[in-house]
């Protein structure tokens, strides 16, 4: 089922008297999640992520906007009446239930025309707990089980009436950094096996690129770019896009073109055909190559050898980004000595932003 | 380790000689007083030992009535008090506009002296030879005749004994429920909401297990204060309760003690211990049966 969000907006009238201002959580969201992808909602916190999970589970209404799910008009149907399952941030498991009960019960609220007989039910739900690999926790209680099996649950829940689409709020967040990775395939493969269109939130670029078929990135309530993960990571829409992905950071410096050419304090770097002026230049940790002829001086201040790769930590006086590391090769990174380095860039690792509008120079 | 554990009874020792003296010494004084048959209080002197003085408990009418009394009063308030707080503590927890004022109003009660209440109840309920009394005056409105709350026929005197302790333990109840309502997660909820429950469902699926260790906690304690209402009963019909039948199990142990036909210590200890015995039975039955529900 694909998800379609027209001129979604949501405000929230002020509770503060000294600040009058409403906040708006979500300004004018526009797009189109297509059928049977996952999409992951990326942002800082704070950004309305969450907000637009709850527009879409039907939990808030908006403002202003529609919601679609394919040609159906959801936007003033209760929660109930739009297929929807949801993984709540510390999943909300019944605490006085068991397993079963839990995965259970959304069953259980079906209208007596349409509801399964108990053996149904329960076949039903060990159908989902197989899905998700608990079926021999059912008789247990939420708070007999660790951080990881009761996301499990909180999923087996969501999923046990089939909805049309499942959303997740921060569904790794709550887990310890090992279970984290394993989870977050586990979401990717139970997705991929119901087909279902997924949507999660996070804060977390790295696991929105892991998994995502498409990532979403938020700003302040406004969306800032849409696409498949590695062609936002490739081409970010503006500086803020540019910032916020990738890890290490996107090192950044103030540049002017010249003639032509993308300076970098009196170093040209590379040619530019644009009209002269200032910008900011963005180069991913990966653009840089070691090169005793390089244009681009920088002072060493420390090597970290992490074996596939060396980290190269610089100074540069037009520098203006906290991270300022170069990503080489382990091969190359040997070669460094001394208190200098010389870089040479790679083009298409090298992105230029508007001084003013901070939007991609193209 | 010996001189630690020495050192803790020390420090326990001004709590344990409190507790001693106030609590533990009398309560086996108790148990001696209702086994000494035919005590005089002047002499202090007895006849001998034996169950005489629970015999002469168990036959006085005017116990078993004050024991009548006591469990219609509690089969009546305990349940009654407990469902209308829970109401009112549901409508105070949906309400966002004016809540802290209700809950105030609510409140009162609470900090309101028991022997004024009973006068404004007294105004409200008793008939005098000027004036029928308020709930009269509605009564006639409607077209019935006055009755009689204070002095009139049992029903009306327990109706109005029932709804004055309602009132009074209704606050506390309140109190307790609504801080319970509030403390339930609004994640559940949304997930209930999610999960297409309807409004009954979530109320009896989600709330009420969530809140069941405060309705518990409520339910045993209302029993046992139940049990020993005294001071409500005096504050409407007076201290001579065995004439006005109104008497509770407390009453009586009072009336046996200091009443006008008092000074039967003996009496008073079996009759606590009659009282004591019963409390001790309802709150192990209570127990038992919310165990097996938890």
């Amino acid at each position: 089922m694909k998800i379609i969000l027209k001129n979604l907006t949501k405000i929230y009238p002020s509770r503060d008297k000294n600040k009058p201002d409403d906040v708006i959580a979500v300004n004018g969201f526009d797009f189109e999640i297509p059928d049977g992808k996952l999409i992951g909602l990326l942002g800082p916190s704070g950004c309305g992520k969450s907000t637009t999970l709850n527009l879409i589970s039907g939990l808030e209404l908006p403002t202003k906007g529609q919601v679609f799910f394919g040609d159906d008009d959801v936007t003033n149907l209760p929660p109930e009446n739009r297929g929807v399952g949801l993984v709540f941030q510390n999943y909300a498991l019944y605490p006085h239930m068991t397993v079963r009960q839990n995965i259970m019960f959304p069953l259980t609220n079906v209208k007596k025309k349409e509801r399964l007989s108990r053996k149904e039910m329960e076949e039903k739900v060990l159908e989902v707990a197989k899905l998700v690999q608990i079926e021999k926790l059912l008789d247990r209680k939420p708070s007999e089980m660790s951080g990881g099996q009761q996301q499990r649950v909180a999923i087996a829940r969501a999923l046990v009436k089939m909805p049309r689409v499942l959303l997740l709020d921060e569904p790794l967040s709550n887990l310890d950094a090992r279970l984290r990775l394993q989870t977050r395939e586990e979401i990717k493969r139970i997705q991929k096996k119901t087909g279902i269109t997924t949507v999660f939130v996070t804060h977390d670029q790295e696991e929105a690129m892991s998994i995502s078929d498409m990532i979403v990135v938020m700003k302040d309530g406004v969306l800032q770019q849409i696409g498949r993960p590695q062609d936002v990571y490739d081409a970010p829409a503006n500086l803020f896009v540019a910032k916020f992905l990738g890890n290490p950071p996107i090192s950044l410096f103030k540049g002017e073109i010249k003639n032509n050419l993308l300076y970098i304090g009196d170093s040209a770097i590379m040619e530019k055909k644009l009209s002269d002026r200032e910008v900011y230049v963005g180069i991913r940790p990966e653009g840089f190559e070691y090169d005793e002829n390089g244009p681009l001086v920088f002072d060493l201040e420390r090597v970290e050898v992490m074996g596939r790769d060396t980290s190269v930590v610089y100074d540069h006086a037009c520098s203006i980004s906290d991270n300022k590391r170069a990503i080489i090769p382990s091969e190359t990174g040997k070669l460094i000595c001394g208190d200098k380095v010389r870089f040479s860039i790679k083009e298409s690792k090298c992105h230029l932003f508007d001084i003013e509008s901070e939007e991609l120079i193209k | 380790m010996k001189r630690n554990g020495l050192k803790g009874w020390l420090y326990l020792l001004p709590a344990i000689i409190f507790l001693g003296l106030f609590m533990v010494y009398p309560l086996i004084d108790v148990v001696i007083y209702s086994l000494e048959e035919g005590y005089n209080f002047a002499s202090s002197s007895y006849y001998g030992i034996g169950s005489y003085n629970f015999s002469y408990v168990l036959h006085d009418p005017y116990f078993m009535q004050a024991v009548k009394n006591t469990f219609v009063l509690v089969i009546i308030t305990v349940p009654i008090s407990t469902l209308l707080a829970l109401l009112v503590s549901l409508g105070l927890n949906s309400i966002r506009k004016l809540k802290e004022l209700f809950e105030t109003i609510y409140f009162l009660p609470y900090v309101t002296n028991t022997l004024a209440v009973g006068l404004v109840f007294m105004i409200l309920f008793k008939k005098t030879a000027y004036s029928d009394g308020l709930i009269n005056l509605l009564i006639n409105f409607l077209g019935f005749s006055s009755i009689d709350f204070i002095e009139g026929p049992y029903w009306a005197k327990m109706l109005v004994m029932s709804i004055y302790t309602i009132w009074v333990v209704l606050p506390f109840k309140i109190l307790i429920l609504t801080s319970a309502l509030a403390s339930v997660d609004q994640q559940y909820y949304r997930a209930a909401k999610i999960d297409g429950a309807s409004k009954f469902k979530i109320f009896t699926h989600i709330t009420l297990p969530m809140i069941a260790p405060m309705l518990f906690y409520l339910i045993i304690t209302g029993f046992i204060g139940a049990f020993k209402a005294y001071s409500d009963v005096v504050a409407i019909f007076g201290t001579n309760l065995n004439a006005a039948g109104m008497n509770t199990i407390v009453g009586y142990v009072y009336d046996m003690l200091y009443g006008a036909s008092g000074g039967y210590p003996s009496y008073a200890s079996a009759a606590a211990l009659v009282l004591f015995a019963i409390v001790l039975t309802i709150t192990c039955i209570n127990l038992l049966l919310t165990s097996r529900k938890a």
